[in-house]
């Protein structure tokens, strides 16, 4: 599939460059690009089987497995906080504007996490490297570390890392908000007209027990069926907010060797990234159990 | 990351193998004087903060093609020669050089007393397993055309090496500007064939340049220290950290930010976003004719466009002045042929083409295009003059021109559709297979004229560069002559005569050079621009002592 777009990495180095382009043919020769696809594809099976992914066409010929190593953890960690920051504000506002439906509360929430989803990643960016970076001179603007960060005392080290890391988040955050804010108000709103709301109410419960405990265990289903469905997005990485804040996670990567045509790279990412997908499904599945008590793993329990 | 990359490599093809024009366009401001006293001698000192758009691919830039690697490459190595300020070819690790009569052999003489970083020191079997290297079948350099003449390089003695050519070849001397590699670390891996596996390729390079190796980190930053031991002298600015920022937007907000030295900006940030006094103070300002040049081009098969009254026709329609004005905001050069003003082999004694609506129109009507259609359309034998321009994405540039050459030639009753195809669809289905009407594209110039691949009519299949199908036997011996003589004074006739030949056919309408418009922190004095841009003595740069920023280091 991936070769069925135009162009080979021999190919593209230099299109317009008359002195590059007529090593072409010794080049795709010497990367095995001669040999018919379905020979490309058996030799590239045979060592994945030995998780050996082969290493990048571009000239660091480093191994796949690498590349994909020192980038992954930056992304990890940027979405991780990310999504955590977002549960922590979406899960409160959904319930709020649940139990205090079309209150103001409600309507300025609801209008913020709406302007948030519309908002444009890389138009709020920019906007906010303006404001931070260039005219309050308050938080660093691009990559992960000051340039002279060897020479910052640890304690600055360390200050130095989170402040590159809160623009990057507060972007992502911002616009993912209206999401989960938007599920967890419906599905709390449903749950809190069923009958055993009415009867914990009836039994004399106090409201916030009511709602912290009988509601929101059962109104949090949906968001963790949702948080699954976004795992595969917290592995690859956003293209935009990498590319803009110059933090050289995933996405980049990824982008990067789909233009340069860097076939052992794409095809490692995708295997990494699918694999990973699904032991966060997994992940996902299990966490059923912890909030639905109906649903439990193994044992003679099962129903 | 195409465009990225290819505006890396445009930016640093200007900086690095440098380009001409003539000098008094360069250089905007003078870098502001100092009135403290001593403020202008050399101190030693500081960290100069460069960007770069995309990573370095990586450390042995003989095997790379970006402008990225090329960058750093060129601080860590250096070649037998390189170019001074005005272009002309000067000694680097070759204290000397010279051809025999027959233009067939080329001796250098070699630099005594250099060492590689490690302490090794540079010999003439470095320069022979350099060669050796790049010729290998197993190396990935996409430069093995450039010694594909060369019958053998032979060491005599640690100090002199004789290059034998099979016939003389116009791009034997500066073909030697090439990074030289360190045999003693490098050899085994080159034996083996597996020269991208070296740690030299990753993370410990060693080279005779004017900077060492630090530290990197992918895809964020490259750090290099001044080297003691280089054979000029150490440089004065002591530490160089690139950071990689692939957005050309950041790139400016960290330039506001000072947040880095250096930066490529564009003909918009250039002439509009920087023009206030705080930023004037931190910054001076450069530009220089770039590298390259934009063209509109047409596939000479068709035979409406085979006809050279047409072209012409089209050279006199498109106003190139107007063009540059409105695609990069006045900042470049109206393009007579494919060589950059003021280099050696441009002349400007060649027919132009002013903008004339009213002499296109008699063109085309000699051409047998003068009735029209209800459209307004111009006919001939019942079909309407309509073709279809390529170019690609990602390259505002060129998406602008292509609509400003449809607006004018409908003028003329021709219409025009544009078609915006990613680069390598726009290669290999298009270019490539010949399909297409006109393109907007450019081409790199090089330091050296030959331009044999481009216009010869030998070479026109599938895989090489003469895809517009452009064929005249005169052309053809001048590039042939141009090619095979070493005296720079023959070498001239044969060029001016080629570039009177393609004003004549107008194969593609020459549109324009653009300009390179670096900005450099202020603090850094020593900035000598010319026609080779501003980069080439990087080493003589220096931060006077009470302007020095970055003193951690």
């Amino acid at each position: 599939m991936i070769h069925l777009a135009p162009g080979d990495p021999t190919e593209l180095a230099g299109a317009e460059d008359p002195g590059l382009q007529q090593s072409v043919e010794q080049m795709r020769k010497l990367y095995g690009l001669d040999q018919p696809l379905h020979v490309q594809y058996v030799r590239w099976l045979k060592r994945v089987v030995f998780l050996d992914f082969g290493r990048s066409f571009q000239p660091d010929g480093r191994p796949v497995l690498d590349k994909i190593r020192e980038r992954l953890p930056v992304t990890l960690l940027l979405n991780l906080v990310e999504m955590l920051i977002i549960l922590l504000i979406a899960i409160p506002i959904g319930v709020r504007s649940a139990t205090h439906q079309y209150s103001t509360f409600d309507k300025v929430t609801t209008l913020f996490v709406f302007v948030g989803f519309a908002t444009p990643d890389f138009w709020l960016a920019v906007l906010l490297q303006i404001l931070f970076g260039v005219h309050l001179g308050w938080l660093p603007m691009s990559q992960l570390r000051h340039p002279m960060w060897e020479y910052l005392p640890f304690w600055r080290q360390q200050w130095d890392f989170v402040s590159h890391l809160i623009l990057p988040i507060a972007v992502a955050t911002f616009g993912g908000l209206a999401g989960f804010s938007r599920y967890m108000r419906q599905s709390m709103l449903e749950v809190i007209r069923q009958d055993y709301i009415q009867s914990a109410r009836a039994k004399g419960l106090d409201e916030r027990k009511v709602i912290g405990k009988h509601a929101l265990r059962n109104a949090l289903m949906p968001i963790v069926t949702i948080l699954g469905l976004s795992l595969p997005g917290l592995i690859g990485g956003s293209v935009i907010v990498e590319t803009i804040f110059a933090i050289p996670g995933m996405g980049l990567l990824m982008v990067q060797s789909v233009f340069a045509r860097d076939y052992p790279v794409i095809m490692g990412n995708l295997v990494i990234v699918s694999s990973l997908t699904l032991v966060a499904n997994l992940i996902a599945d299990l966490t059923y159990s912890l909030v639905d008590p109906r649903i439990r793993v193994g044992r003679r329990g099962r129903r | 990351m195409t465009m990225a990359r290819l505006v890396a490599l445009g930016l640093v093809v200007t900086a690095l193998t440098a380009c001409a024009g003539d000098p008094d366009r360069t250089g905007e401001a003078p870098a502001p004087l100092l009135t403290s006293a001593g403020a202008d001698t050399p101190a030693y000192g500081d960290t100069y903060i460069d960007s770069l758009l995309g990573d370095i691919s990586s450390l042995i830039p003989t095997i790379t093609s970006d402008g990225s690697s090329h960058a750093v490459g060129g601080l860590l190595y250096s070649g037998l020669v390189r170019y001074d300020k005005n272009l002309a070819p000067e000694g680097d690790l070759a204290e000397s050089w010279a051809f025999s009569a027959d233009c067939r052999e080329l001796t250098f003489r070699l630099r005594p007393g250099v060492r590689w970083h490690d302490g090794q020191p540079f010999t003439a079997a470095d320069v022979v397993f350099t060669w050796q290297t790049i010729v290998d079948s197993r190396t990935p350099s996409p430069y093995k055309a450039d010694y594909l003449d060369v019958e053998r390089v032979v060491a005599e003695g640690p100090q002199t090496v004789h290059v034998y050519y099979r016939q003389p070849y116009a791009k034997a001397l500066t073909s030697w500007a090439t990074w030289m590699l360190p045999r003693h670390l490098l050899e085994p891996y080159v034996r083996e064939g597996r020269i991208r596996e070296a740690p030299q390729n990753w993370n410990a390079p060693v080279g005779t340049g004017p900077y060492r190796f630090v530290s990197r980190k992918a895809g964020e930053r490259i750090v290099v220290v001044a080297n003691p031991d280089y054979w000029e002298g150490r440089p004065n600015l002591s530490r160089v950290v690139y950071r990689v920022i692939p957005s050309q937007a950041t790139t400016f907000l960290e330039l506001k930010a000072k947040g880095v030295d250096s930066a490529a900006l564009t003909a918009l940030q250039y002439k509009r976003q920087t023009d206030y006094p705080a930023f004037a103070r931190a910054y001076t300002k450069f530009h220089y004719p770039s590298n390259a040049y934009t063209y509109l081009g047409f596939n000479l098969k068709d035979p409406r466009f085979a006809d050279r009254r047409v072209r012409q026709a089209f050279a006199h329609a498109i106003n190139k002045r107007e063009l540059i004005d409105g695609v990069i905001l006045g900042m470049g050069r109206e393009a007579t042929g494919p060589y950059k003003p003021g280099t050696w082999a441009y002349t400007d004694r060649v027919k132009t083409y002013p903008y004339d609506m009213e002499r296109a129109r008699q063109l085309l009507a000699e051409a047998g295009w003068s009735e029209r259609n209800a459209d307004g359309l111009l006919v001939k034998d019942g079909t309407p003059f309509t073709f279809e321009i390529l170019t690609n994405q990602g390259n505002d540039e060129r998406k602008k021109i292509a609509e400003i050459v449809q607006a004018q030639l409908r003028e003329l009753g021709i219409g025009v559709e544009i078609r915006i195809l990613e680069w390598a669809a726009l290669l290999k289905e298009h270019i490539r297979k010949r399909r297409f009407e006109a393109i907007v594209l450019g081409w790199g110039t090089g330091v050296d004229p030959d331009q044999f691949v481009i216009w010869h009519s030998s070479q026109m299949a599938p895989e090489q560069m003469n895809h517009i199908g452009y064929s005249n036997p005169e052309a053809d011996a001048a590039l042939v002559a141009g090619r095979t003589a070493c005296v720079q004074a023959e070498r001239v006739k044969h060029y001016h005569r080629l570039q009177q030949i393609l004003a004549e056919d107008q194969p593609i309408v020459f549109l324009y050079f653009r300009e390179a418009l670096p900005v450099v922190s202020s603090r850094i004095h020593g900035i000598d621009p010319g026609p080779n841009g501003i980069t080439f003595n990087f080493t003589k740069w220096f931060v006077p002592r009470q302007l020095q920023r970055y003193t951690a280091g």
